[in-house]
């Protein structure tokens, strides 16, 4: 069990870097505390995966220093971290069986047998694979076997943290659902440090205390999903943290105001003049969409209409050209062609300039 | 116009089982299915790739079973982003023109045409790698289209992808398709909300069938069997046992489940299925919270009642804590029926 510490931490893959440019991870300091899930959030490219090697030793970065409760382990090699991993595809042996599967990291550090025998059991109970124990771990569906990566991990009693590196992208989607529980029961029944690395933004919102958004080598904004969601710090956070994405309608300055033809909420305009992108970000969640006499801040016209199962997702168009999207459930009684008003509440409607969110 | 009839496989991983389907010119057939339901192995078979030990496929009422692939007019995408990595993009999407016998000049001004049609217009002269896993899927695309097949078929084409590109790829693909307006589109998808949101008709394969087809809303209303609403759930519905005894409806620890409006089947046991929007805070059933998880601006709540475990969704973000107990109101307008053998036995009396 560990509290890992970033400080100043950067890497560049060039010897001589030159510029920021020149780093896939910009020098960042993030404190994680023990026993906490933790997501590593970006697109491809963005530095989350060189973020994650780092953490296992992996990589060693060229800037800064890696602390695990106080100590510097840096330049300390994976072997002796005390780290476990589970990678995108389950790494078992196939032609052992589970058990055997679950015991041998333990084997190769000489643990007495009978230690090893209670350990898998337990692990085994944790994962609610007991009764798979003595089937050949080929047999298994995708999500067990990925249970088995994460056990093999789990056996050792002086883990400090376990890495997930998109583990679940091989899972169909209700499956998913499933493990994700499983993963946050273990991390709850076991007090261990999680830090998963994922592209994918509800699966980060739903398993981590504290998500890192990161994007060009470059940390965004790092904090609650809640946080996320509802005060992006900036307009890619606003972006890639729920979907569909925040709606972003550009204002203008006239007379004191910002304001714009398409809705009817206005901010204070700054008193110097200023060239700036004025925008406005409204959740698609934060909408409600209710009869054209009841709005508060817009009418439009649908658009469109996306059946997703419960929930529906609403375009609708305010004036021409600007579209705005609603997520509801009562989809399946609109039709296309009416008109809609648009009900927003004061604090769910955020001020943007240049891409950054107006204190 | 494609029509298979009795399609079957037995040598392939995943063997289809007596599959027909007639499938419509202009409209987006989306296959819907978990890992290892037959969708790629359908596909495949439509190609020819995969041998029938039994069925025939017939294109505009020509049999074309026995054709060779090169002459059955499809084109395939498949989810790893296949292209020619010697060759620059447009060559790559001008390769299968040239081979269809059109010369140079024409093949590339088609093929530059489609491409700014998928939105690389400006990378005319890239190689494949020099370009983001995204593009790479765009090009695969534009080169199967370029061709104006008479059939189309997508194999889980956004599966390599990054969530947001796939959320944007999808948002543009009915535009991304227009060129092919007038051929039969195939897209397989293990995800239901992409099938949904994609699908003119929305077909689902479990274990090498066909076991539902529809318009995407209605299947998700009224699936007509338990492996269909299953399949087409995500979150995924949770199916607890019950009973109906004396025009009442129970669930299986003897709990009286409610069923105002529901036209109850004979006395005898059912399986009560509950989707979240089933289930809400307050009321009389009582659960313990096994997790809760925040979703965008809803909290998911995974639920454990002694009759079974369930899913609740609630607005706005709340936390409760895992372990600890909960009363829970059930709507019996969001509760479906399943008989023993697995079919949609709803009925509701308005």
């Amino acid at each position: 069990m560990a509290k890992i510490v970033l400080e100043n931490l950067g890497h560049s893959y060039l010897a001589n870097p030159n510029g920021e440019h020149d780093y896939a991870l910009k020098p960042v300091n993030l404190t994680w505390q023990d026993g906490k899930t933790y997501a590593l959030l970006g697109p491809s490219g963005c530095g989350k995966t060189t973020m994650l090697n780092i953490i296992s030793g992996l990589v060693s970065p060229s800037h800064g220093r890696l602390l695990f409760d106080g100590q510097d382990v840096t330049n300390i090699p994976t072997s002796e971290r005390n780290i476990a991993q589970v990678f995108q595809f389950p790494v078992i042996y196939s032609t052992k069986t589970v058990r055997q599967n679950l015991a041998f990291p333990l084997e190769c550090r000489g643990v007495a047998p009978a230690r090893i025998r209670q350990r898998v059991a337990e692990v085994a109970s944790l994962l609610d694979l007991d009764y798979a124990l003595d089937m050949p771990a080929r047999k298994l569906s995708a999500d067990q076997k990925q249970l088995i990566s994460l056990g093999r991990g789990l056996v050792r009693e002086d883990v400090s943290a376990i890495l997930l590196d998109e583990p679940l992208t091989v899972i169909d989607p209700q499956m998913k659902f499933m493990l994700r529980r499983k993963l946050r029961e273990i991390n709850r029944q076991t007090g261990v440090t999680m830090i998963l690395v994922t592209h994918d933004q509800s699966e980060a919102m739903s398993f981590a205390d504290e998500i890192v958004v990161m994007k060009d080598g470059l940390l965004q904004q790092s904090g609650t999903p809640e946080e996320l969601f509802s005060r992006p710090q900036n307009d890619f956070v606003g972006y890639f943290i729920g979907s569909p994405p925040m709606n972003m309608i550009n204002l203008e300055a006239r007379q004191g105001v910002l304001a714009t033809d398409a809705l009817s909420l206005t901010h204070q305009a700054p008193t110097e003049s200023s060239t700036l992108l004025y925008q406005m970000g409204i959740r698609p969640e934060h909408i409600s969409l209710v009869d054209d006499t009841l709005a508060n801040i817009g009418v439009g016209i649908i658009k469109k209409i996306e059946h997703l199962g419960v929930d529906g997702i609403v375009t609708l168009e305010l004036a021409a050209n600007v579209l705005i999207k609603a997520k509801t459930r009562k989809h399946t009684e609109m039709t296309v062609g009416t008109t809609m008003g648009i009900n927003v509440r004061h604090n769910d409607a955020l001020l943007y300039r240049d891409g950054i969110l107006a204190p | 116009m494609l029509q298979i009839n009795h399609l079957t496989t037995v040598d392939a991983k995943v063997s289809l089982d007596d599959v027909s389907f007639l499938f419509e010119a202009g409209k987006i057939y989306t296959i819907l299915g978990r890992t290892g339901a037959g969708k790629t192995e359908l596909l495949r078979a439509l190609m020819g790739l995969n041998p029938l030990s039994h069925g025939n496929i017939k294109l505009d009422e020509k049999d074309i079973t026995e054709e060779p692939i090169r002459a059955r007019n499809m084109s395939l995408v498949y989810q790893q982003f296949i292209n020619y990595p010697h060759l620059s993009v447009l060559d790559n999407v001008a390769f299968p023109l040239r081979r269809q016998g059109k010369d140079k000049a024409q093949a590339q001004a088609l093929a530059s045409t489609m491409l700014a049609t998928v939105g690389l217009g400006e990378f005319l002269q890239r190689r494949p790698a020099q370009l983001s896993g995204g593009q790479q899927q765009r090009v695969a695309l534009a080169r199967a289209m370029v061709k104006q097949s008479r059939i189309l078929m997508l194999d889980e084409p956004l599966a390599n992808l990054d969530y947001k590109l796939r959320e944007q790829l999808r948002e543009e693909f009915p535009r991304l398709v227009a060129d092919n307006a007038e051929s039969v589109i195939l897209y397989t998808t293990t995800e239901p909300r992409e099938a949904m949101e994609l699908g003119n008709t929305m077909i689902v394969m479990h274990n090498g069938s066909i076991i539902a087809s529809g318009a995407p809303a209605e299947l998700f209303a009224n699936p007509p069997t338990k492996d269909t609403a299953s399949v087409i759930s995500d979150p995924p519905i949770s199916f607890v046992s019950g009973f109906v005894r004396n025009h009442e409806l129970y669930f299986s620890e003897g709990h009286l489940a409610p069923s105002e409006g529901l036209v109850l089947p004979e006395d005898g046991p059912v399986t009560i299925a509950l989707r979240p929007d089933a289930i809400e805070p307050d009321g009389v059933f009582n659960a313990k919270i096994g997790l809760s998880e925040f979703s965008g601006s809803q909290t998911i709540i995974h639920l454990d009642f002694d009759f079974g475990r369930a899913i609740m969704m609630v607005e706005g973000i709340e936390t409760f804590a895992a372990g600890d107990d909960i009363n829970v109101s059930i709507q019996s307008e969001h509760i479906m029926l399943f008989a023993p053998d697995g079919r949609n036995i709803t009925l509701r009396n308005n």
